[in-house]
């Protein structure tokens, strides 16, 4: 998905590494993996940490770093819309026009945005000051620290095939971070293969009612 | 019996404990490799941080013949979470809030090291020098 980005910005010092919180491991990410032909690093994070020290709580999520090792943009949605909840067609998984057009919208703003980072460096407006950067954090509530305990241990048993003894640990965390689509969706997709897109999944989406699936990304500072 | 501690980001360890509820008492001399604490004289130590047990609360913490100690009440003091699972004797012990948020608001990207495809391990840190555009995605 992000291939020709990389090979357009490589040259710049950039470099992409995709992370897959996916706690199917290479039996559920292979084959996405090995049909993208990536020349970047694809990471399997199968227990979620990489979730936890950046605080993402959804996907296509990104977080950029620069050379320095600083967090320029904590995790945002990276190039994706809400456009799906309403120009969708829930059937036949087509997106109407207008929905296309909005998608593109939102993921090319996203790409350009990235495009200036890569060749501007530190001068690029779309490079957070340090004070905007530490309020965009997504800081941890006592609640999601014991939430990601309770996934972590979940995760560990279901690993195990104590698929039984994990569910209630799996339950816990999404009861206590309800922000988190990828607990709640790797809870499902672990229960029954396709669960995490099924009815249950539209059924939470359409109970946000106004709030958003996936925040916008704020470009500007 | 034989207890499962997962420690942070340590490799599950096989600790002979015993469970007393709440409570997870480990073997003494089992304390550095399961959790990477030790205790010293001055209280629980790793490294050069040493956390003294509290005055009046040793029994909460200690006990003698055999030497054990609370890893339980440990995480407890230290306000980190801790989440077990009797059936299969499974303890995790988590990072706390307090500390992921210290270490956010430092903006320095944490470091992790995770397989690719093939079981390759790579370090974020690998990767020091370039822009990094560290992306998330999931199959489900």
């Amino acid at each position: 998905m992000w291939q020709a980005l990389y090979d357009e910005l490589r040259a710049r010092n950039f470099i992409v590494i995709s992370v897959a919180l996916d706690s199917g491991g290479p039996a559920t990410t292979g084959q996405w993996i090995s049909k993208a032909k990536a020349t970047y690093p694809c990471l399997i994070d199968e227990r979620h940490v990489t979730a936890e020290l950046y605080g993402v709580v959804n996907v296509s999520s990104a977080v950029w770093i620069d050379e320095s090792g600083r967090i320029v943009r904590p995790a945002e949605t990276a190039g994706t819309s809400d456009a799906f909840r309403t120009q969708l067609d829930r059937t036949t998984k087509q997106m109407s026009p207008q929905g296309m057009a909005e998608r593109e919208r939102v993921r090319g703003a996203y790409l350009n945005a990235l495009r200036d980072w890569a060749v501007s460096g530190p001068a690029s407006p779309y490079v957070l000051p340090v004070d905007a950067a530490r309020r965009r954090l997504p800081l941890p509530a006592e609640a999601y620290a014991l939430a990601a305990a309770n996934f972590r241990l979940g995760q560990y048993l279901h690993a195990r095939g104590h698929a039984q003894a994990a569910a209630p640990y799996m339950a816990e965390a999404c009861r206590l971070h309800p922000e988190s689509w990828s607990y709640r969706r790797q809870t499902w997709e672990l229960e029954e293969p396709g669960k995490a897109g099924g009815a249950e999944f539209w059924a939470a989406v359409d109970a946000l009612g106004d709030r958003p699936y996936y925040p916008p990304a704020v470009l500007e500072p | 019996m034989s207890v499962t501690i997962l420690y942070k980001e340590r490799p599950p360890y096989a600790a002979s404990a015993t469970v007393e509820g709440e409570n997870l008492w480990v073997d003494a001399g089992e304390l550095p490799a399961s959790a990477g604490w030790e205790l010293r004289p001055e209280g629980v130590c790793r490294g050069d941080v040493c956390v003294p047990v509290p005055r009046g609360r040793e029994g909460e913490f200690l006990r003698e013949r055999p030497a054990r100690f609370n890893l339980a009440a440990l995480a407890r003091l230290l306000a980190e979470p801790v989440v077990h699972e009797d059936a299969h004797g499974v303890w995790f012990f988590g990072e706390g809030a307090a500390a992921r948020r210290a270490e956010m608001q430092s903006l320095r990207a944490p470091d992790f090291t995770l397989p690719d495809l093939e079981g390759r391990p790579h370090a974020l840190a690998d990767y020091r020098g370039k822009k990094v555009f560290l992306v998330f995605w999931a199959s489900w």
